[in-house]
């Protein structure tokens, strides 16, 4: 196995370019784990951490510019208020070691469909921005994922940041598992409002091959509230509407039976936070409103 | 490779790059201090510091730590200029924190941490910063006790 050390960007590129088979690590909590276990022996490591563009962010467009190999602690630092969700699920993540080292360009290099950062990328509206000596590509996260564990990328290129759109509204997480910390997803669920464009996203992880969106009930919702007028008046949600949303979403699920969980646990899992977590965004844009009743 | 471990050069011979940090710590620089049991980032056992920054040193290749500086549990005593135990460590005595003593190196660096980052943590605080380490021993009762003393101390002495 050769090491492969490149000091910046142009000489990632231009490594991965002349070894297309080689593997890219940065904070290693997912390759390490596979080399020390004897599962991949790969004839190249491609080392990131010294490029440093790798480890920067941007906030200053309508996206956050964020550089594949910004760990997850950072994310929970500085870009709370840029990108609430994918803070929540950043601070699920592993525990501070792992989220010390571990970053949402190496969740997407390897595509679990349990990726801690997918279903609030999703939920966000993020591009993947690619790039090869050959150039650059932008690619809708949702059509990132492509199969268990399999991306969009082609050999020779590299994860070099994730463009993701900037909150304006609430957005929430939640994640099942067994404790509170070093666990991986049974089930996550993702949601952000966007009331500009009176649109609500949501994004499912570990309850099918690939994290997806709940489509169906994305679309339920928005014409549910807009039916109610609830965007203007911030009215309730009903607990009706609360509860097709929540069966929608259960319904964009396919999950397996595996060692974490039932494929029926999962389903129903996913419901239930489907409910919740609109309940806790729907507060949230209701008192950001300065209305409804704020209960304890 | 060529790397600084509790603030002396280091150098290691015939290191397969793709190694993890631990091993070249443990079987190559006769550093056994930091514990080597999963092997997979889950039980923090292996916890150092790499550039400053607590890690899972076997989730860290060996490459990667080239021209890094390292602080692994057997740079913890000593570092007044005397052999003296560190507040941590002697906390975790003092309070009975120890029982096997197999996760004991990856907390000390762990707390010794929280406690340089924030030096009156409350129990929230402590317990998020030990939630990457596992003890199978002491039900971590004692382990928190032993932070807040180490703390109370800390406070005491500033």
């Amino acid at each position: 196995m050769d090491f492969l050390r490149p000091a910046d960007w142009e000489e990632a590129l231009a490594a991965k370019a002349a070894h297309p088979t080689a593997v890219p690590i940065a904070g290693g909590t997912d390759v390490m784990v596979e080399i020390n276990f004897d599962h991949r022996r790969p004839e190249y490591l491609l080392d990131l951490n010294r490029v440093g563009e790798l480890y920067e962010w941007q906030t200053d467009g309508p996206d956050v510019r964020l550089g594949a190999a910004v760990p997850y602690t950072r994310v929970m630092e500085h870009l709370r208020a840029e990108l609430p969700g994918l803070a929540l699920a950043a601070h699920t993540v592993g525990s501070p070691q792992i989220r010390n080292r571990g970053s949402v360009g190496g969740n997407l290099g390897a595509a679990s469909p349990a990726g801690d950062s997918h279903p609030a990328l999703l939920a966000a509206g993020a591009d993947v921005e690619v790039q090869s000596v050959r150039g650059t590509r932008l690619i809708p996260v949702e059509e990132f994922y492509t199969g268990v564990k399999r991306n969009a990328l082609a050999p020779d290129e590299l994860i070099r940041a994730v463009r993701i759109r900037r909150a304006t509204g609430p957005q929430q997480f939640s994640k099942v598992g067994t404790r509170n910390a070093m666990v991986i997803a049974v089930c996550a669920f993702g949601v952000a409002l966007h009331p500009h464009g009176r649109t609500i996203r949501t994004g499912i992880g570990s309850a099918a091959p690939t994290p997806v969106r709940a489509r169906v009930a994305e679309e339920f919702l928005a014409a549910a509230l807009e039916e109610g007028g609830l965007w203007e008046s911030g009215g309730a949600v009903p607990p009706s509407v609360a509860a097709h949303f929540a069966e929608l979403a259960a319904g964009a699920c396919n999950p397996i039976d595996d060692v974490r969980g039932s494929a029926a646990y999962r389903r129903r899992a996913v419901a239930v936070m489907a409910r919740r977590t609109l309940g806790w965004v729907w507060d949230e844009y209701r008192h950001s409103q300065g209305r409804g009743a704020r209960c304890a | 490779m060529t790397f600084t471990v509790n603030g002396r050069e280091q150098e290691a011979d015939d290191v397969w790059e793709g190694e993890s940090l631990l091993y070249v710590l443990r079987e190559r620089l006769g550093l056994p201090g930091s514990k080597n049991a999963c092997e997979q980032g889950e039980c923090g056992s292996c916890t150092v510091r790499l550039d400053g920054v607590p890690v899972c040193a076997c989730l860290v290749a060996a490459g990667q730590a080239e021209g890094r500086e390292v602080v692994t549990v057997e740079g913890l005593a000593g570092r007044s200029g005397t052999a003296e135990l560190s507040v941590v460590q002697q906390a975790f005595v003092d309070a009975g924190a120890v029982q096997c003593g197999f996760c004991t190196p990856g907390l000390l660096v762990a707390a010794d941490d929280l406690l340089e980052r924030v030096p009156q943590p409350s129990d929230a605080d402590i317990r998020e910063a030990l939630s990457g380490n596992l003890c199978r021993c002491t039900g971590y009762e004692k382990i928190l006790d032993a932070v807040r003393l180490a703390a109370a101390r800390t406070g005491e002495g500033g």
